[in-house]
């Protein structure tokens, strides 16, 4: 009885809706340079316990985001549980375990773009991509982030595409610019 | 020490500077309602993470309400714990702790003996205000062999998580996520099979709530029964006759092993034995590979690697294949009593009533929830069929008898069946922390020195400190023995054999404290260490009064030996009574 229930319950928590990959989940094959990488890091801290979220802060800014299998690297070195580790991941919503785009799309949401109708832009931005904030496309092409102000406030609302901006952005217009990265 | 005068609910009071404000109080005979606080004295272990805030009192002078499990006291504080403000603010945090939980306490596995639900009826919470907008956690249910994660009854009280990483070091739970979507999960919210869990259920023994609970295996059992094409035998590990009568309003520590008995024999088994036999036949498998061990290593035999660890406790066993993998050849091979006991029920004793392998059913009573999962290691089928068919822990025995109309008080007292009722004292005590070791070394010695020891009782080997060393003397030879108990004390002496530091010959390890009598299987004792001490004393008492007090010495394990195994570490004793150990590391996604 217990393996028919079981099954019927192998799915992840509520986070993520049903059909829909979790991309926090995909498997990363770490090469021995990047072991090397998380452990100089590590080191770094002089291997304390204490310095977990420095840590991680620091491998993140290396490595853009903190799979699985770096987290275990990481708590192996420090000598912490692993579940604390991910513990600490997920509390804190500046780690991410899920990696972005290729081409990172950044919507600026603060005060000015705001009341120029950011939102809205976010919202086109969510219902073509069909991502949500914090995610990327399954083929791994884009994903959605919101920052505060990137001091270009006379052309609100602002979006950033990897390194190249955007001004004066409409929901009309959001089509076009992801077209420019689809090849 | 520097004494500190303060005002609790206009009663005077002086205490020690550093004391909080929750054990002042207690002190004057003020019980503040706590409900994520735990106190465990012996084990230095005081869970105080101020986070359910149903303990808040008013501070004369202070802005908010204080939590006064981890407030500590000021000089010339003024408390008042049951004022309007504080009641109101009581009610409302119990209410909102309420209003995501689940109101299945009728079904509820932990109903009647959970904190929440008895917390709820202290307030006399009737209603829960807005309940009809709280949303509900919606969190999957973990199914592993032996513990049952329903996260959608966590509290956040987060004990399991100190009992894990603090006391047992294993590190499988942590809280994870923020806000609402919190909950106490594995690394990266894996299964708890997949993770470095041990399954010792010292977190289910500690959850106030249901969130945390066995997997029950009594309709199991009652099914089982019931089916007359079946032989029902059943084992009752040492633990259990010095804890049931708790489940029955006896006071800690009374001996129940008679109507224990009795009880289970009015349940319908067919043959009501002891897993106290089997620990005699594992005395004389692991004493023998002690002192073989031992032997070759004085001979120089540089091969050998001493210490020998004791090898009883399958939390233990899962602790070391998944965390001390290095050292998968120091503990005995020997298998534990429970696995001994199916093994030769399912072949010797299967043979002597002549009943086929797949018609006979090993049931066993167990204080331990590790023991659910061990009986479903690979290791220990034949065929695809289990030697032990599954276990059902002490509180889940207590509520068949109790489902079956049984008065427990007025039952007789009764013997168990022979062969395999029959034990030794030595037996009896490995249901306490040093009772394995010493039964080993009354055995051990006699075999070594071949002399007869007149002095059984062990005292050096007795207690409760999680780590205790002994020098045993075995005619001139002097024997150093370590115990612990509980797996955090556990890893202390396994990185010292790790560095080249220990000089030990042999060790006992348990994962619980106090060894099975503190077991994830027993009655809660909701901190209370006093009731493990009286479980213990009821143990040795048992051992006292038996005749019989060295396991070499049962006649039937003597016929046993005679009839069928040959001696001990004999070609079949390997086969039916020994196991290896495997590297469970790899669950772990390191790469």
């Amino acid at each position: 009885m217990w393996i028919k229930a079981r099954k019927l319950f192998t799915f992840s928590t509520g986070k993520i809706p049903k059909g829909k990959q979790d991309m926090s989940r995909i498997k990363v094959e770490l090469k021995k340079q990047d072991v090397d990488k998380i452990r100089e890091i590590c080191k770094s801290f002089d291997n304390q316990p204490g310095e977990l979220i420095n840590v991680l802060h620091k491998t993140q800014h290396t490595f853009g985001y903190l799979p699985a299998e770096i987290q275990e690297v990481v708590a192996r070195e420090l000598n912490v549980p692993v579940a604390k580790v991910y513990g600490v991941v997920t509390f804190y919503s500046f780690f991410s375990m899920i990696p972005k785009g290729k081409h990172p799309i950044s919507i600026c949401t603060g005060t000015a773009c705001y009341v120029r109708g950011a939102e809205n832009v976010l919202a086109e931005f969510r219902k073509i991509l069909k991502i949500e904030v914090g995610e990327t496309t399954a083929d791994g092409k884009f994903s959605i982030n919101c920052l505060r102000c990137v001091g270009a406030c006379g052309l609100a609302p602002v979006v950033m595409v990897g390194e190249k901006t955007y001004g004066r952005v409409s929901p009309e217009m959001v089509k076009d610019i992801i077209n420019e990265y689809e090849e | 020490m520097e004494m500190v005068k303060l005002t609790i609910d206009n009663k005077q009071v002086e205490v020690p500077r550093g004391t909080t404000i929750y054990k002042a109080a207690r002190q004057v005979g003020i019980e503040i309602p706590v409900l994520c606080y735990m106190d465990l004295k012996d084990l230095n272990i005081e869970h105080k993470p101020g986070g359910c805030r149903v303990c808040v009192v008013e501070v004369e002078g202070r802005r908010n309400l204080a939590p006064s499990c981890s407030t500590e006291i000021s000089e010339g504080m003024i408390v008042k714990t049951h004022s309007i403000r504080v009641l109101n603010a009581r009610r409302t945090v119990m209410e909102l702790i309420l209003s995501d939980h689940p109101k299945e306490c009728l079904i509820c596995a932990k109903s009647g003996n959970c904190d929440l639900q008895n917390m709820a009826i202290k307030m006399g919470i009737r209603e829960i205000h807005d309940q009809d907008i709280a949303e509900m956690s919606t969190y999957r249910t973990d199914f592993s062999p032996a513990i049952i994660r329903d996260m959608n009854k966590c509290i956040m009280c987060r004990r399991c998580e100190t009992m894990c990483n603090d006391f047992q070091t294993v590190g499988a739970l942590s809280a994870i996520n923020r806000g609402f979507m919190s909950v106490v999960a594995p690394a990266f919210e894996m299964d708890l099979e997949d993770s470095v869990c041990t399954y010792c259920g010292q977190c289910v023994a500690v959850c106030p709530t249901g969130a945390l609970t066995e997997v029950d295996n009594t309709h199991r059992l009652v099914r089982d029964l019931s089916n007359p094409a079946k032989t029902v035998i059943v084992q009752t590990a040492p633990a259990v006759r010095a804890a049931l009568g708790e489940m029955f309003e006896l006071p800690a520590g009374t001996l129940v092993t008679g109507k224990m008995v009795s009880a289970l024999r009015t349940l319908g088994f067919k043959y009501v034995f002891d897993t106290d036999f089997s620990a005699d036949l594992t005395i004389m498998e692991e004493g023998t590979q002690m002192l073989d061990r031992l032997t070759r290593h004085l001979n120089g035999d540089k091969s050998v690697r001493l210490p020998i660890l004791t090898s009883c406790c399958p939390g233990w066993v899962n602790f070391f294949e998944s965390q001390f993998i290095d050292m998968l050849d120091i503990p005995s091979t020997a298998r534990s009593p429970q696995q001994m006991f199916g093994s030769i029920a399912k072949t010797y004793f299967a043979d002597k009533i002549k009943v086929k392998r797949e018609d006979l059913i090993v049931v066993s009573i167990m204080p331990c929830l590790a023991k659910k999962y061990e009986c479903t290691r690979d290791e220990f089928k034949v065929d695809g069929n289990p030697d032990v068919d599954y276990s059902v822990s002490t509180r889940e025995l207590a509520h068949l008898i109790k489902q079956a109309n049984i008065d427990f008080h007025s039952l007789p007292d009764e013997e168990f069946d022979l062969p395999m009722g029959e034990s030794s004292g030595a037996g009896v005590i490995f249901g306490a922390t040093g009772g394995v070791i010493e039964a080993a070394v009354r055995t051990a010695y006699e075999l070594f020195t071949s002399k007869k020891l007149e002095k059984v009782d062990f005292q050096e080997l007795r207690g409760m400190d999680g780590i205790r060393k002994a020098t045993i003397d075995f005619d001139g030879l002097s024997v150093k023995i370590g115990i612990a108990h509980g797996l955090g004390n556990a890893r202390k002496l396994l990185e010292d054999i790790r560095s080249g530091k220990s000089s030990y010959h042999a060790i006992e390890i348990m994962a619980c404290p106090g060894g099975c009598i503190g077991g994830g299987g027993q009655p809660l004792h909701h901190g209370n260490f006093d009731i493990l001490k009286k479980r213990m004393a009821a143990l040795y008492r048992e051992d006292n009064l038996k005749p019989i007090r060295k396991s070499h010495e049962n006649p039937y394990i003597i016929k046993l030996y005679e009839e069928f195994l040959g001696k001990p570490l004999s070609e079949k004793s390997h086969k039916l009574l020994h196991t290896h150990y495997v590297d469970k590391s790899k669950k772990i996604i390191y790469i």
